[in-house]
């Protein structure tokens, strides 16, 4: 994570929002963004992402907190004089005017000559490959091509910062996938900085520097993604981010190092405790699909239980097995298709083991949360 | 197959067919044929205007055309058709009505051949071409006469078409007129219709919803009760010079005449069409995302650069709508200037009502009406030219 202070270009300090007066729509949101990074806010729908780029281009005002840009407040700097390029959820071209003239607004709102912005317009629509479609309003153009037009608009007046509100949210998963790399070599190549925001959590790891999630108006975890991935701080993120196997249960010895987890009287886990302390009593243990191994030779993981498989289902470079264990009734693991097809079947009892390390024993579940064992 | 649901397809829209047909084509219809369509005098002298067919025009008719006019005017009197034949012929030179219904009195009682002395000897008018003309040319069933009228134009029996003298002509201006005060009064609803539609366009739902409320409230309210109401407000002992005394803006003996002349026509038909103005206004400018506006400001336009080159080339199919609404329904307004309105205030409108009602020359009315109702049409076409009437929206 970057310093506050020195280096950070953005930086939100503890930036709360509140529409109605009641509920706050985000809450203490702390972040800072250094020069040129590419950060993005991720977050299931409604939790405040769209809110907080709000506030950051000056559509929103916060209700607490500042938000600093260049070092700078900018609470009383107005939305056009931030020179922040948007890229909207609803993309937001304006329809009554051609790709061209919509990219020739920001130019003109600037007082570029008729040929700077002619120059300026024609750099960016090659730079989003839309040359061809100049001319056209965005009413007769694709998703993609809108979306492309929506960027270059964003880029056109070269902006040191562009914030895109899930830019790609509309388009089919291919479309998406050209996009998300073309969005990643702009960025780098302009080095702008970047705050992206998406629900989406496969986009934010191929994208992003550093992924902030967020829920339900609150930050859970900053870190890149691969740290996300590897070392969720919070339940929440554990299971946002990838997949994950849930067990609750019940924490009958704690060390720093290493805690054991009673699950509902069915068996003991030895588990990494990171978000219990001594004197905890519940917690979810997360294991990640593929870091469980099929029959383990005898004492290489300090976790072996027995499981009974449901179904396997056959991806090609893996197989997945659903199956019951210690009581849940989907325990899914993943095993590199080396054993062959048909070396497990449904209905055989096999064995489960996985590392210490790679079960992290993280808050537990609210009661309300849909869990994989039903209570009791 | 096809052909039999097509035809199933007609059947069952007849009604709706019919329905049209009964309450627009025909009302509309039987109007612009009234315009030019007058049979009255070829029915009641039937034979004089067959004879005066015949005749060359040059000096009197000959014994026949008399005797027959004679005959037929006798037979109108028995009928009591000869009132309406007098107003129609007066209408097309002025003084026949008391020689047509005096020589009809005379003829009851007395009178034999030859008619060509008689009836000179009744009223001396049949002694002179210009009567037997005047017939003639009302005779026609097919009849320019009201359309020059309403143009302020008259047939002449030698030089055919030429002006009304100056003291009559009325409708020329009276056009310009109207036009002129529709195009004001749709200014003055857009002045202030666009500020209100765009302020309850983008008020949160509730208070939108409000507005909206209060802007349709009139549209539930009599027209008579609202037009009254500004008689309350406007006349001279009304609240709104009481007010403006109490004030001491003006003087008890200087109060403001804002009622009864132009002043009350504005404020008063500004008022009433003004939701016409608001509603499609509103409708447009609601489906204009606020995001629009954010986007051009992001991008660096100040306010008013974002009104003029975003909001408002968008919100411009809702002002056409409008403007077109409120000027055609300005242009054929008509209780609110005959109520406020005064001797100046009146439109064209208030004259089709007097020649309908008052002075009973529906041809006259028809008349002046098709003429709105076809500058109408051509306002519609050049709207549909310029700005196209499938981008004109009137509601969502
Ligand atoms: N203009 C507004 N007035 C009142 N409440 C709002 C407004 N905009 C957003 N909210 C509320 O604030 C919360 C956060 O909204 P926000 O738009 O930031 O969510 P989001 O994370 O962008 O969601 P999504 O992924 O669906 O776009 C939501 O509960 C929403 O209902
Ligand atoms: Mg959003």
């Amino acid at each position: 994570m970057s310093k506050r202070g020195e280096g950070a270009f953005v930086e939100f300090r503890e930036v709360s929002k509140s529409y109605d007066g009641k509920v706050l729509s985000v809450q203490d949101f702390t972040l800072s963004v250094a020069k040129g990074e590419f950060v993005t806010i991720l977050g299931p729908s409604g939790c405040g992402k769209t809110t907080c780029l709000k506030m950051l281009a000056g559509f929103e005002e916060p209700t607490s907190g500042e938000i600093l840009l260049n070092g700078r407040p900018i609470g009383r700097v107005r939305a056009h004089k931030r020179n922040i390029g948007v890229v909207f959820q609803q993309y937001a071209l304006f329809p009554h005017m051609t790709i061209a003239e919509n990219l020739a607004f920001p130019l003109q709102a600037r007082g570029a000559s008729k040929h700077e912005s002619a120059a300026g317009v024609k750099r960016a629509l090659d730079m989003v490959q839309l040359a061809a479609f100049a001319d056209r309003r965005p009413g007769q153009l694709s998703g993609g091509q809108q979306q492309r037009a929506a960027i270059g608009r964003a880029l056109v007046f070269e902006p040191d910062l562009v914030l895109m509100d899930e830019p790609l949210g509309a388009l089919d998963r291919r479309l998406r996938e050209d996009m998300q790399y073309e969005i990643r070599r702009l960025q780098q190549r302009l080095e702008v900085t970047m705050i992206y925001v998406t629900h989406d959590q496969g986009e934010a790891m191929v994208l992003s520097d550093r992924v902030a999630v967020m829920n339900g108006g609150k930050v859970e975890q900053i870190a890149p993604p691969e740290v996300l991935y590897e070392e969720p701080g919070t339940l929440f993120v554990a299971n946002f981010i990838g997949e994950n196997n849930r067990l609750d249960g019940e924490v009958v010895e704690w060390t720093e190092q290493v805690c054991r987890v009673d699950v509902k009287g069915k068996g003991v886990v030895q588990a990494f405790p990171v978000a219990v302390g001594e004197g905890d009593h519940h917690t979810s243990l997360t294991i990640r699909p593929e870091r469980v191994e099929l029959n383990p030779a005898p004492g290489r993981t300090a976790n072996v239980f027995d499981a009974k498989v449901q179904d396997v289902i056959f991806i090609g470079d893996h197989l997945r097995i659903h199956a019951e264990l210690l009581g849940c009734q989907q325990f899914i693991v993943k095993i590199p298709n080396i054993i062959g097809h048909g070396a497990v079947l449904p209905g055989d009892t096999v064995k489960f083991g996985w590392l210490t390390t790679d079960c992290r024993a993280l808050d537990a579940a609210p009661p309300t949360q849909t869990g994989t064992a039903p209570a009791q | 197959m096809m052909g039999k649901s097509r035809t199933q397809a007609l059947l069952l829209s007849l009604p709706l067919i019919a329905f049209i047909g009964i309450t627009f084509v025909a009302p509309l219809g039987s109007m612009v044929l009234r315009s030019f369509y007058d049979p009255l005098v070829a029915e009641i002298l039937p034979k004089t205007v067959a004879a005066l067919g015949e005749w060359d025009g040059g000096a009197l008719p000959p014994e026949g055309v008399y005797a027959l006019l004679a005959e037929e005017l006798r037979q109108a009197r028995a009928d009591r058709t000869i009132g309406r034949l007098a107003t129609r012929l007066n209408r097309q030179t002025p003084g026949l009505r008391s020689v047509v219904s005096g020589t009809g009195r005379r003829l009851a009682r007395q009178g034999q051949p030859p008619w060509a002395e008689a009836l000179p000897r009744m009223n001396k008018a049949w002694g002179e071409p210009e009567v037997w003309h005047a017939i003639a040319q009302a005779g026609r069933r097919v009849t320019p006469t009201y359309y020059l009228n309403a143009l302020d134009l008259r047939m002449d029996a030698d030089s055919g078409v030429v002006q009304q003298p100056e003291a009559k002509r009325v409708y020329r201006a009276l056009f310009v007129k109207t036009i002129g005060v529709a195009l004001a009064i749709t200014l003055l609803c857009l002045g202030i219709g666009y500020p209100l539609a765009w302020f309850i366009a983008h008020s949160p739902p509730r208070r939108g919803r409000l507005l909206l409320v209060l802007v349709l409230l009139p549209f539930w309210t009599s027209l008579l009760v609202r037009t009254t109401s500004w008689i309350v407000l406007l006349q001279q002992q009304g609240v709104l010079n009481n007010l403006l005394i109490w004030a001491g803006v003006v003087a008890d003996d200087q109060r403001l005449t804002l009622m009864h002349n132009m002043i009350g026509t504005f404020v008063a038909m500004t008022h009433v069409l003004l939701p016409f103005m608001v509603l499609p206004l509103y409708s447009v400018m609601s489906g204009i995302p606020p995001v629009q506006m954010q986007a051009a400001s992001s991008l660096g336009a100040k306010w008013p650069r974002a009104f003029r080159r975003v909001y408002l080339p968008q919100s411009m199919p809702g002002v056409g709508a409008g403007c077109l609404l409120v000027f055609i329904l300005a242009m054929g307004y008509y209780i609110t200037p005959a109520l406020v309105g005064g001797q100046s205030g009146q439109l064209i409108s208030n004259f089709i009502a007097y020649h309908m009602q008052t002075s009973l020359n529906w041809g006259l009315a028809a008349a002046l009406g098709s003429i709105l109702f076809v500058a109408v049409l051509l306002l519609f076409l050049l709207y549909d030219r310029v700005l196209g009437l499938d981008r004109m929206r009137l509601g969502s």
